[in-house]
């Protein structure tokens, strides 16, 4: 087995970080997701083109390149807007912060699509069944539009959660201590890269076939009352 | 927005782009290289013979870039055999190194694409070939082959540009390419909107040139068809 020298328990301290950034991405991923897919299939064309310009401006940009823009950007933009109201102190942004904006931020663009597709495949006549029965547009939204986008787009989802969980790595870039950055810590110490990169990608491994065996049956869970055509 | 400033970058940050193009271009060819053998690998009948291809891309679409670049170009200088090889010089650059990761990397992605482009050319062309005597070596070489990289172009691709991304990390182990030369200019200028953000312009121009080629090559190779098919993978 990989000697750890004592290191194993920082990393296991890293890897929750990597968790807690993965998990909170997500969260503001779903959500920047949902209101781009809303955008793209609005009736007004500025929403349209604002959801559309989110999702192709991002897919041509490197995940590495947002991370850094959001880093280092945000601190400039923020006291930028925050001298128009006053306040002129230095204000500094953590990578935590940064890294889930930045991380949310590109899981959202391509989580519009997605849901925009999943959107346009569920039959109008549904919505507009429900509509007729007398729910309002919210009951109808949430009952019958979301548990169906839910399932359709689950798939989909789960590989960009795997990216994500990925993409973590990056944040280590900018001072996260995240499983990376613990790891590099370590191989400042004992002078072992590959030992511990290597036991860092085990890591990483582990978590992504974790992921993708909850996303299996998350799946299986979100289509019951599917048929399925043998 | 500074715009004298973002002037005074682009031609800095063009030379990054030029690194930019030759390590996707160098990394996509090998990559490709790699691939083909592995698919075929892939898809024999052999579970042996396609154990290997499949232990390969777990690892490499399981983990981070970043993890495999560092595990390359700071992980190998811990074995003395690797110091001591002919290889070191090679190994020791953080170029190569940068290239030997982002070829086996996308390598893995590759290998997924071919094999579902060789399981999608038809079964009755396959059989077509073997009736009129054809061995199974020339099968795949005039046959499946041909056929599943036109199958595979699209998909080809959209791996090329994720590359193109992926390819920023090369800046972690001290390249200069268009990421590179951005987090440089910032670290003069204090600027990180203005650098970062023209670089990202120039990214976006070159996801743009290579969208268009890759839609030409797709109409050149197909040229019995009028409009793209979605290929279902």
């Amino acid at each position: 087995m990989i000697d750890l020298q004592g290191f194993g328990e920082q990393l296991l301290a890293g890897t929750c970080v990597t968790l807690q950034l993965a998990l909170a991405a997500l969260c503001l991923g779903l959500v920047l997701g949902l209101l781009g897919a809303a955008a793209k299939v609005s009736d007004y064309a500025v929403l349209r083109a604002v959801g559309n310009g989110y999702s192709t401006m991002v897919r041509g940009l490197p995940e590495f390149l947002v991370v850094l823009t959001f880093y280092f950007g945000a601190t400039d933009v923020l006291m930028a807007v925050a001298s128009r109201f006053g306040y002129d102190e230095y204000i500094e942004v953590s990578s935590f912060a940064a890294g889930t904006a930045a991380l949310g931020f590109i899981f959202g663009a391509y989580a519009s699509e997605l849901f925009r597709g999943a959107i346009i495949a569920i039959h109008p006549g549904q919505a507009e069944a429900a509509r007729a029965i007398g729910m309002t547009r919210r009951q109808t939204f949430s009952r019958i539009i979301l548990p169906q986008v839910w399932r359709i787009a689950l798939p989909g989802l789960g590989n960009l959660f795997m990216i994500l969980m990925k993409d973590t790595a990056l944040v280590s870039v900018v001072g996260l201590e995240e499983l990376m950055r613990v790891t590099s810590f370590a191989v400042g110490r004992t002078k072992e890269p590959f030992t511990f990169y290597f036991a860092a990608a085990v890591i990483y491994l582990a978590m992504t076939s974790v992921a993708s065996f909850a996303l299996r049956r998350m799946e299986k869970r979100a289509s019951v009352g599917v048929r399925e055509l043998a | 927005m500074q715009w004298d400033v973002v002037i005074a970058m682009v031609p800095r940050l063009a030379q990054g782009a030029l690194l930019t193009l030759n390590l996707l271009f160098l990394s996509g060819a090998i990559g490709l290289c790699l691939a083909v053998p592995m698919a075929l690998a892939r898809v024999s009948r052999r579970r042996g013979l396609s154990l290997i291809p499949r232990v390969y891309v777990f690892f490499f679409r399981g983990t981070p870039l970043l993890v495999q670049l560092f595990l390359v170009y700071y992980g190998l200088g811990q074995f003395e055999a690797v110091r001591e090889s002919f290889l070191w010089p090679v190994l020791y650059n953080a170029y190569w190194c940068a290239v030997l990761t982002f070829s086996m990397h996308t390598a893995a992605y590759i290998t997924e694409i071919l094999r579902g482009a060789i399981q999608a050319v038809p079964a009755g062309e396959v059989e077509a070939a073997r009736a009129i005597g054809m061995r199974p070596m020339q099968v795949y070489a005039r046959i499946v082959l041909p056929r599943a990289f036109r199958i595979a172009l699209p998909a080809y691709g959209n791996e090329l540009i994720l590359m193109l991304k992926a390819s920023a990390l090369a800046s972690t182990i001290t390249l200069l390419d268009l990421t590179g030369t951005a987090r440089t200019l910032y670290a003069k200028n204090y600027m990180p909107v203005e650098s970062f953000v023209t670089a990202g312009a120039f990214y976006l121009i070159i996801t743009f040139v290579l969208t268009r080629v890759i839609a030409f090559l797709e109409k050149r190779l197909h040229p019995e068809r009028k409009e793209p098919v979605v290929i279902v993978g």
